[in-house]
């Protein structure tokens, strides 16, 4: 039986033909990765390949590790076998990977998104014969709003949350959602603030994207100051001791899971906000049309649901099992780092 | 903020209150978790709404709605019509949004779309629609679905398939109408019970109007008891107190007007047709009698379980056989009106004796009415103990109510306290599991448990006995919805069996042999106490373990 290019192990998406793992979640020797989600690049591997904009980022997050970077669709040969990394929008620096040998092209798309975020590298559609996709919204139910309605929005609920003297407090995940979210805040209606964790990471970025100024919140910062201006924090930040020390406030969260009144009543949010970092349900079908691939295979999301919808259009798809979590792990998971950064600031001194 | 909102929206069309305003309020109350925001948001939307859209706000927050014009799943075809997917996936969707209208809300295509029509003008023409054929169903319904936003086509949604069920209360919605009409919440609480009629009542009579036209079908709202808190001995001289035992069937209000019967259960159903035995009380009781009591099953002249009364309480019809096998009476616990007077202010020891007088006059007279008996007991001991008789005597627990107090409205602390005893409790295995509704949407936390039998092979195997959602907290629901998810072994639609790994401590209030469950055995009220993580499945219970406990 012959080998197939891209094949699903214990450790993640193998090569055999180049020893090579895309996206590893155990220890591997050579790592091809697609973005600086901590699902998708896992520490412990002993190379490191990736786009050079995502450098900093697994670095800020795993230290100092054995990394290559590479240019969009700059193709590098490993035993015969080229590959190439091309945008995949879902975050700065994230990556497609194509992989092809002898004429048989796939393409493993890690997290994407069709919109263009305006600080992401806009998604670029690359033709092949295999499609590995997530899935994370494979459901009519998903479909998103303009970015620029979402963003009006956002800002006017900061004006009102002002208008009536109070802090907001907007969560987003600290690498890529925050950064989105910053980079269009309007500073007219006040000031930003940051949780540690955020703040570190738009450092790492701010190299790359013209951000507004944000300010650390530290054991320094006054309950009264931030009053009127708004703190980007983790959703993980929700509920604790740091966010109840800022009363009066209002919170809102931006996340695709917010297109559910169940996710956000759950969390006790005030506000949600539906943006997303990942596909909807249109713009999955329209890509995976506009690769042209005959064969899908769902890594993670609704997979069982999305790929018999694909087989029903006539696509060969199946479902593989990997450790990627999507969306759900940036919403509904505590970091590490993230306790950490509050520990470092939690106290915000009162009166 | 939301209150900010709402204002401004109303100041830009002074004029009415539009549909539109109404998925806004429900926005606004579905958004907030702070009582507050929602008496106010609610108190600002009633003095701003015309007086036909608040008497239809008032209907649907007090769940009364119109009948449904259109059966679920030909709302479900329509939908999908207008989404142009598989009917499949249209129900994978929605096990995993949780709600229909939310569903339907989603998949179709967006629209920036709003309609200048009122609330009364919807709900008027969803009155209407229940009797067109089906395709000027079908025509209706795409038409609004395509002229409202998402949120509008939700609320537009929810009429049409059920009550609006967003976290306000009864209670919150008299509070602010009470605060928007300045008129005394009790009085309100009374004028907005029983059976009044959205569609033809008037805002001037539902709500302004001393006594309004259905008085003669009309309720008393209820009065409820918190569970105690702390030490018994703690609430002062046992001599204060009246101890009855608390009756496990249905709480009901019978009452007795110009030689009619109406029977009201606590949830506001008027159920008189589901208890003919009740009849017999009119000519009986006097007229002007409103008696406050439970309705239990009393098979082979004796108070039976609650499964037993559940027989009853499905049924359209009531067959002369089932009124032979399953008997009711009323357990009398109170006396609300006398001689058409409202003594609702009298002290509880008065309106007991009257109750007992009354029933002294009929206890020869018909079986169906029964006192729910005073114990006498001059001591916290003696009410401990008496508290321990509870299974024996087929109660719940004791209720304690102090003799001077008058019948209150609703769930107030002082007065009256709940004394239920230790539920039983049981260890089992998490065998299947499904997506809950609401907040819990999309997350697997409706559970079923399962305890160990020894089958005809002698080999022992997991028996599923209950179903439980509740008693876990948020963070332990995410755990086991994480496991669910990793452990999942087949599929049925929206239930998932799981890998038998998880045992939890199941508390249950009372358990019968039962030929409808596969356990032979239905427990009452059950729900996760706690989370056994220290426990091997094959340190649970047995169904044999289960049995014993049956007295």
């Amino acid at each position: 039986m012959k080998i197939p290019l891209l094949a699903f192990n214990d450790k993640g998406i193998y090569c055999q033909q180049a020893d090579v793992y895309l996206d590893p979640w155990r220890p591997v020797k050579n790592a091809i990765i697609t973005h600086g989600h901590s699902d998708h690049a896992r520490w412990g591997h002993q190379n490191y390949i990736t786009h050079h904009t995502n450098i900093p980022i697994i670095r800020h997050r795993l230290g100092e590790i054995n990394v290559t970077g590479k240019e969009w669709g700059e193709t590098f040969v490993i035993n015969n076998v080229k590959f190439s990394l091309h945008p995949a929008g879902h975050i700065i620096g994230s990556s497609q990977i194509r992989v092809e040998h002898k004429g048989e092209v796939w393409v493993f798309t890690g997290d994407y998104k069709i919109e263009d975020d305006g600080i992401s590298t806009p998604y670029e559609t690359v033709k092949c014969h295999t499609f590995i996709t997530e899935c994370t919204f494979g459901l009519p139910a998903f479909n998103w709003t303009p970015q620029a309605e979402v963003i009006t929005d956002i800002n006017n609920w900061w004006a009102e949350n002002k208008a009536e003297g109070k802090t907001s407090i907007l969560f987003g995940y600290s690498l890529g959602k925050a950064q989105r979210l910053l980079k269009y805040l309007d500073t007219d209606i006040g000031k930003i603030y940051t949780h540690g964790a955020i703040e570190n990471m738009t450092n790492v970025l701010r190299p790359l994207v013209d951000f507004p100024k944000t300010e650390l919140i530290t054991r320094e910062t006054k309950k009264e100051e931030l009053l009127g201006n708004i703190v980007l924090a983790p959703p993980s930040a929700h509920g604790s001791v740091w966010i109840r020390k800022m009363t009066p406030f209002v919170t809102g969260a931006a996340s695709g899971w917010m297109a559910f009144r169940g996710a956000r009543r759950r969390r006790a949010i005030d506000k949600g906000f539906v943006l997303s970092d990942h596909c909807d349900w249109y713009s999955l079908l329209d890509s995976i049309k506009a690769t042209g691939a005959e064969k899908v295979i769902c890594t993670h999301g609704y997979t069982d649901i999305f790929s018999k919808y694909l087989r029903e259009l006539g696509y060969d798809a199946r479902t593989e099992k990997t450790q990627y979590e999507g969306e759900a792990a940036e919403m509904e998971k505590e970091e590490k780092d993230v306790e950490i950064d509050q520990n470092q600031t939690s106290i915000i001194s009162e009166n | 903020m939301i209150l900010c909102v709402l204002i401004n929206i109303i100041r830009k069309e002074s004029n009415s209150i539009r549909m539109k305003n109404f998925a806004q309020l429900i926005k606004a109350l579905d958004s907030s978790n702070k009582t507050n925001v929602k008496v106010d948001a609610l108190t600002t939307y009633f003095k701003n709404a015309s007086p036909e859209d608040k008497v239809w706000t008032i209907a649907i927050l007090s769940h009364r709605r119109p009948p449904r014009p259109v059966n679920t799943t030909l709302l479900r075809i329509w939908a999908n019509e207008l989404a142009n997917i598989p009917l499949w996936l249209f129900e994978e969707s929605y096990h995993i949004v949780g709600d229909l209208a939310e569903t339907i809300a989603l998949i179709i295509p967006a629209t920036k779309e709003h309609s200048d029509k009122s609330l009364t003008e919807y709900l008027q023409e969803i009155i209407a629609l229940k009797k067109k054929s089906d395709a000027e169903k079908k025509e209706y319904l795409h038409e609004n679905w395509l002229a409202l936003n998402y949120y509008e086509r939700f609320v537009f949604t929810k009429l049409i398939t059920g009550s609006l069920r967003i976290g306000v209360s009864q209670k919150l919605m008299t509070r602010a109408l009470s605060k928007a009409e300045e008129v005394d919440e009790d009085a309100l609480a009374y004028k907005l019970m029983g059976n009044w009629d959205p569609n033809t009542i008037t805002f001037q009579e539902l709500i302004l109007d001393e006594k309004s036209s259905d008085y003669l079908s009309k309720p008393y709202p209820f009065y409820l008891a918190y569970p105690i808190e702390g030490e018994v001995y703690n609430l002062g001289n046992p001599e204060d107190w009246s101890i009855e035992h608390k009756w496990d069937g249905i709480r009901s209000q019978t009452i007795i007007r110009e030689n009619e019967l109406y029977v009201w259960s606590r949830g506001e159903e008027l159920v008189t047709d589901k208890y003919p035995e009740f009849q017999s009380f009119v000519g009986l009781i006097p007229n002007g009698t409103v008696i406050d009591a439970e309705i239990l099953a009393f098979p082979e002249g004796e108070i039976g379980t609650f499964n037993d009364l559940q027989t009853r309480i499905g049924r359209k019809t009531i067959s002369a056989s089932l009124l032979e096998k399953v008997p009711v009476i009323l357990k009398a616990y109170d006396i609300l009106e006398w001689e058409g007077q409202d003594i609702r202010n009298l002290p509880y020891s008065e309106r007991r004796l009257l109750l007992e007088q009354l029933y002294d006059s009929l206890k020869d007279k018909t079986s169906h009415f029964q006192l729910s008996e005073r114990v006498l007991l001059h001591s916290w001991e003696d009410v401990t103990a008496e508290r321990m008789r509870a299974r024996e005597m087929k109660s719940e627990g004791l209720m304690l109510k102090r003799n001077n107090s008058p019948y209150l409205v609703g769930r107030k602390k002082g007065d009256w306290w709940k004394w239920k005893i230790e539920p039983l409790v049981i260890d089992a295995v998490l065998t299947y599991a499904m997506r809950g509704h609401g907040r819990r949407s999309n997350l697997f936390t409706d559970y079923t448990f399962a305890l160990w039998q020894t089958n005809d092979n002698g080999e022992r195997e997991l028996v599923t006995f209950a179903k439980a959602y509740s008693g876990l907290t948020d963070a332990e629901f995410r755990r086991v919805d994480d496991f669910i998810k990793k452990n999942t072994l087949e599929r049925f639609g929206p239930v998932r069996s799981v890998t038998p790994q998880l045992v939890f401590e199941i508390g249950f209030e009372g358990i019968a042999l039962s030929k409808r469950h596969k356990s032979g055995v239905a427990t009452r009220f059950p729900r996760i106490l706690r989370w056994r993580h220290d426990k091997k499945i094959e340190e649970a219970n047995s169904i044999e373990d289960l049995k014993n406990m049956i007295s």
